[in-house]
């Protein structure tokens, strides 16, 4: 729970004000040719919310703790310590693989909306430092603009990665053969098919959310 | 019936294959209570797979194993959780969580099966390391102390239930000697002395001889010969012979045949020379 959470918090911190500031500025961009900057605040929040938000936050959390589990996993398979557990009569499920699904149950939705607190503070520097934004205008602006299932969305698709990501990782893990070689595989597999999974159920949710 | 010939394992008719390679190929056995039964045979001859499967980690192909008198192959994992409590289990390589310390390793299946106060288990665990001359060590992790400790902790471990049966997978390979004949004492003084039951798979002949009530030896998948040390001491048979000896010419085959490599699961057959350029920027 620690390494997922709370150890990944600055790495998600950072990212999240980068794409924040990043947004703020395609959106300045584009919107000055319409004479619309007034609408930078809700472009940033509600991508935030509904997309970079949860998206983002997985991608690190896929690169840094699915690849750690299925690492760790995988080292404990290939050295008999999970066979040993077995022979000692510990569920191997219940002792290592419900632990870490429920702290990533856990962690990355509460990453997510760190995440999204950081990136709309991103999108306040750009609007009050490079635009004629005050701190006020800004926080009244993005709030009217998002309503609460933008937030909610936000929060399922999250729950929903965290239930991939770590399925994923675990049974890479547990699947593990054939030494350090098969570890590596293990990990590198866990990273591209969670991945994959991740962003294709993201553009299925987001078309069952707000397409359909 | 007499504890004495009461059999704790009993294996008959033992098969299994991978793919099309037999390794073992109709294996039985019986271990008594208060036995020390040594399994010996050559690396490859199946004889940690037979102990794989009589723990119940891998099923067989064909046969039957019964622990306790309860038939293993065919048992739902709930029972077969409660046969493993009452046995204990000292891997190869130690197989130490290596996320936990030595004493916690040690605890662990006291804090799993038993309603031990957090003093009791620390005293116990300190009493199991002790028995394995490893006591002061409990805070370090595995990864800081050497192979032969871990061997020695995963030992305590496997103690620490106070089983009455107890398997062991070359519990003195990587030990030295000293270490040897105090694993060897510690052993000897829970059969003989505790009355517990033990199964040894070994290469490791002095041992081997110095524990033994019984010895079976393995090739090919089967058993070639079994009794006594003397008997085995004196058998007339010359595989037996060459492996007690250590020779190296005699009617053991040396390796597994090129064969029965490309019909093992694991092994892709690949010409050597394919392996050559992975190394060629090392090569002059």
């Amino acid at each position: 729970m620690v390494f997922i959470g709370v150890r990944a918090a600055p790495m998600v911190a950072l990212t999240a004000f980068s794409v924040g500031v990043t947004l703020a500025m395609q959106a300045a961009h584009s919107l000055k040719q319409l004479g619309a900057e007034i609408y930078v605040p809700d472009l940033v929040m509600i991508t935030l919310l509904r997309e970079m938000g949860p998206v983002l936050i997985a991608v690190i959390v896929i690169g840094r703790s699915g690849s750690a589990v299925a690492a760790e996993l995988g080292t404990m398979k290939v050295s008999e310590e999970i066979e040993a557990l077995e022979v000692m009569a510990i569920n191997p499920i219940s002792y290592l693989i419900v632990p870490r699904f429920l702290a990533m149950l856990v962690m990355l939705p509460a990453l997510t909306i760190l995440g999204n607190y950081i990136g709309v503070l991103g999108g306040w520097a750009v609007c009050r430092f490079a635009l004629d934004f005050n701190t006020a205008g800004y926080v009244l602006r993005a709030l009217e603009s998002a309503d609460t299932w933008d937030l909610y969305s936000g929060m399922i698709k999250s729950a929903v990665f965290a239930w991939i990501i770590i399925t994923i990782a675990c049974n890479a893990g547990l699947h593990v053969e054939g030494g350090a070689e098969g570890v590596g595989q293990a990990t590198t597999s866990s990273v591209v098919q969670g991945l994959l999974a991740m962003l294709v159920t993201n553009a299925i949710l987001t078309a069952v959310f707000f397409f359909a | 019936m007499n504890p004495e010939t009461e059999p704790v394992v009993e294996v008959t008719d033992l098969v299994r294959k991978f793919g099309s390679r037999t390794v073992i190929n109709g294996i039985s056995l019986k271990v008594l209570r208060g036995e020390t039964l040594v399994i010996m045979g050559g690396s490859g001859c199946g004889k940690s797979t037979l102990l794989r499967h009589i723990i119940g980690v891998m099923k067989p192909t064909a046969g039957s194993i019964k622990i306790f008198d309860d038939e293993i192959t065919t048992m739902n994992d709930r029972r077969l959780d409660d046969v493993r409590r009452r046995f204990g289990m000292l891997f190869q390589s130690g197989a130490l969580l290596a996320s936990l310390t030595v004493g916690e390793n040690v605890a662990l299946p006291l804090w799993q099966h038993t309603d031990m106060s957090a003093e009791e288990i620390q005293e116990t665990v300190a009493q199991k390391l002790q028995a394995v001359g490893l006591n002061g060590f409990e805070n370090l992790k595995p990864a800081e102390i050497s192979g032969g400790m871990r061997k020695r902790v995963g030992l305590a471990r496997a103690l620490a239930l106070d089983p009455e049966l107890l398997f062991s997978d070359e519990p003195t390979s990587g030990l030295d000697p000293i270490m040897t004949a105090v694993v060897d004492k510690l052993t000897l003084k829970l059969t003989h002395g505790a009355g517990m039951t033990a199964v040894v798979v070994t290469h490791d002949m002095t041992s081997a001889f110095r524990i033994a009530t019984r010895m079976i030896m393995l090739g090919r998948g089967i058993v070639i010969a079994q009794g006594s040390p003397d008997e085995i001491r004196t058998s007339p048979d010359p595989e037996v012979q060459q492996f007690i000896n250590g020779e190296p010419d005699g009617p053991m085959p040396l390796n597994l045949s090129q064969d029965d490599h490309e019909h093992h699961p694991h092994v892709k057959a690949r010409p050597l020379v394919s392996a050559r350029h992975r190394f060629r920027h090392k090569l002059p």
